[in-house]
């Protein structure tokens, strides 16, 4: 399908929106400019997932109406199971499709100055400080037609600040809710942690609907200055039927380390990209996702340290189980450019076949352009290892039990690093139902 | 209750094709320790995973039944279910799986559901044998025989043994890599097993590991078959002697077979 379709909003709507939430005028210029970009722009290319037919653009409504919540006790059931709901003061930001629905700042962090808030009013308050980062240094909003897009029709999203030397203890959580079926998500989440600041923080998408036919396009942009140390959890379980564009980047200055723990549980076809690009000397990146695919999905995860920095470390580790028809690719591209020596870039995927009809591609790639360096990359697709099941069953336990213990080994590196005990118990219990 | 019984009868096993067990016959009853002693190569293995039911060996005739059930009919967990057990030699590392997840997977899935046992109880038990065994109390946290030590993963073995308490148990050559220590621990579990509801068959190359469990009956292979069987007294003998007065005895000039998996 060549034929372009038409973008379903144009710049007289684009800047009355704006207009609507009092947005700088930065913020409206540079949607504008991206609306026109967007038209010409190409679509971003996955390695080995053709993408043309997706849906990316055609959605009817930028924002649906959605409620806000007066306190964490209206949340539903499913998204308090993701809250601590035992204590009062903590960091969270519940969104409700478009809507910013729920927020509290724990008395630690606003004494310490941290900055955590919806998009919208990050805009309005923190102008200034929103403009210098968002879409300047992670994420660009010209890199191609999606990333110009997400610019053009923002409409959610999360912005934390963490000023320098303040390492908060308690995580920060955000919970994105899909619970219309009409909403369409452009979401946006900045965290921004200046020099020597430290901080935890963990995300769900979580779709309430059964189905939709809606498009989420979500870019994160991290950004963690010298010596600062980000960790950053997310457990994304987006309805079948919502087609999902997510892009999250991290920048590390000088020894600055960036984590994730990525739990990706969509249930319809998604695009991934994950991106640490390590520009500090002795600046440190660690990828950990874990994917379980199912019925008919199509799945593109492509994740990727970059070093620029001497004496850079980057550890990318991906663990994937495919079921029924579905289908995934798995990119894991470790970078060292010219001038990063003495960097090391190791990486591990492994994909886990539970279906004959399912498929699954597994692709390490290393691409060195420095001499000083180490490197190293483990790749593997298979099915469960009939010596491990024998073993197992060996003690007595069942064929369905064995499997189900291996499986979940298989997925527990991200399980056991998420900091919130409410999200690990939701994607332990994500991955059961998915497996199943 | 009087323990139960094993019965191997003219047992034949064949790997990718390759005939490596030639008519093994075996009866081990509860209260009974039963050694199987030879050299290398012989099938001693064999005979162990075959009746565990290992996914590449194939069983072409003869029969083994406990207490007078077809366990060559049921699937390997039925196999364990029904009362047997075996210690390998070389247990799979399970990444992902705690240690102690996997023992309490283990000792419920011979309960019923909804009568499970309790946490506490689990932890108390686990805690006493790895006590026994010398284990460090970090291992039951660690993923499952990933990164152990040879002998970590013996002593795991006997933990195995210990928690799960079969009426039949083999031991796969549980000595080898075993410094003195190790041995003695090893032993001291196996031991601890001892009793008339219990009976055990220990495949070793090693007579040393019988000056610490002292066998009932001891048995040597080669070719496939067991060819000589007698009291302590045999394994005393194979200590002092080797096995080339067996050999001639018998006429045997190479006392392999096949290759042992």
């Amino acid at each position: 399908m060549t034929t372009e379709l038409k973008l379903p909003f144009d710049q007289e709507y684009i800047k009355s929106f704006s207009k609507d939430m009092n947005e700088p005028e930065w913020l409206t210029e540079l949607r504008i400019q991206s609306l026109t970009k967007a038209e010409a722009l190409p679509l971003p290319r996955p390695d080995k997932t053709k993408i043309n037919n997706w849906n990316f653009t055609q959605f009817d409504k930028l924002i649906v109406k959605s409620e806000a919540f007066a306190s964490l006790n209206e949340l539903p059931e499913q998204v308090k199971a993701l809250v601590d709901m035992e204590n009062n003061d903590k960091n969270i930001y519940v969104q409700r499709n478009n809507k910013p629905a729920y927020l509290s700042l724990s008395k630690e962090s606003q004494e310490k100055g941290v900055i955590f808030t919806d998009i919208y009013t990050a805009a309005r308050e923190h102008s200034d400080l929103l403009k210098k980062f968002f879409m300047t240094t992670a994420v660009k909003a010209d890199e191609h037609k999606l990333t110009a897009l997400h610019a053009a029709f923002l409409n959610g999203g999360a912005f934390l600040y963490i000023p320098r030397n303040v390492e908060l203890d308690e995580p920060v959580q955000s919970v994105f809710i899909h619970d219309d079926e009409e909403a369409s998500v452009f979401n946006h989440v900045l965290v921004v942690a200046e020099d020597n600041s430290s901080v935890t923080y963990v995300e769900n998408y979580i779709s309430t609907v059964e189905s939709s036919n809606s498009l989420f396009n979500i870019v994160t942009e991290v950004i963690a200055n010298s010596n600062a140390k980000v960790l950053y959890g997310a457990v994304d379980t987006l309805a079948k039927g919502v087609t999902t564009y997510v892009n999250r980047r991290g920048i590390a200055g000088r020894d600055a380390r960036i984590e994730w723990a990525l739990g990706l549980m969509n249930d319809g076809n998604t695009i991934s990209e994950n991106i640490t690009n390590l520009i500090g000397d002795g600046s440190f990146g660690d990828t950990k996702t874990v994917v379980v695919g199912r019925g008919d999905q199509k799945q593109n995860f492509t994740t990727s340290v970059v070093h620029f920095g001497k004496n850079t470390e980057g550890f990318i580790l991906k663990h994937g189980v495919m079921k029924d028809s579905a289908s995934s690719i798995f990119n894991g591209i470790g970078k060292i450019e010219h001038g990063a020596s003495k960097s090391n870039a190791v990486q591990e995927s492994r994909v886990l076949m539970l279906s004959e009809k399912a498929r699954g591609d597994a692709n390490p790639i290393l691409l060195i352009d420095e001499d000083d360096v180490t490197a190293g990359h483990a790749a593997s697709v298979g099915r469960v290892d009939p010596l491990q099941l024998y073993y197992l069953m060996s003690r007595g336990i069942s064929q369905k039990e064995a499997e189900r213990l291996i499986i979940h080994g298989f997925l527990a590196p991200v399980v056991n690093v998420l900091p919130i005990e409410g999200v690990k118990k939701q994607l332990v219990e994500v991955i059961e139902r998915k497996v199943k | 209750m009087a323990g139960s019984v094993l019965s191997i009868k003219d047992l034949h096993v064949a790997i990718e094709g390759k005939e490596i067990l030639k008519g093994v016959n075996l009866e081990i009853k509860g209260g009974e320790i039963h050694a199987i002693m030879g050299p290398n190569g012989t099938g001693k293995s064999t005979l162990s995973s075959a009746i565990m039911g290992h996914p590449k060996y194939e069983i072409t005739s003869g029969s083994v039944t406990l207490d007078g059930e077809d366990v060559l009919e049921m699937e390997v967990d039925e196999r364990a279910k029904a009362g047997l057990f075996l210690a390998m030699q070389y247990p799979s590392e399970i990444n992902g799986v705690t240690n102690a997840d996997f023992l309490r997977s283990a000792v419920n899935s011979r309960r019923e559901e909804g009568k499970e046992i309790s946490l506490m109880k689990f932890i108390r038990t686990m805690d006493s044998k790895m006590e026994l065994l010398e284990m460090d109390p970090d291992m039951a946290q660690r993923y499952l025989n990933e990164g152990f030590s040879g002998g970590e993963k013996k002593r795991n073995e006997i933990l195995q043994l210990m928690m799960i308490e079969p009426k039949i148990a083999i031991l796969d050559e549980i000595d080898s890599g075993l410094d003195i220590d190790a041995l003695k621990v090893v032993s001291k579990g196996i031991n601890e097993m001892r009793g008339e509801d219990f009976g055990c068959l220990i495949i070793t190359h090693y007579q040393r590991l019988l000056n610490y469990i002292t066998p009932d009956h001891v048995h040597v292979m080669m070719q496939g078959r067991v060819v000589k069987s007698g009291g302590p007294e045999l394994a005393q003998r194979l200590e002092s002697e080797g096995y080339d007065w067996i050999k001639k005895e018998l006429g045997i000039e190479d006392e392999t077979v096949g290759h042992e998996a």
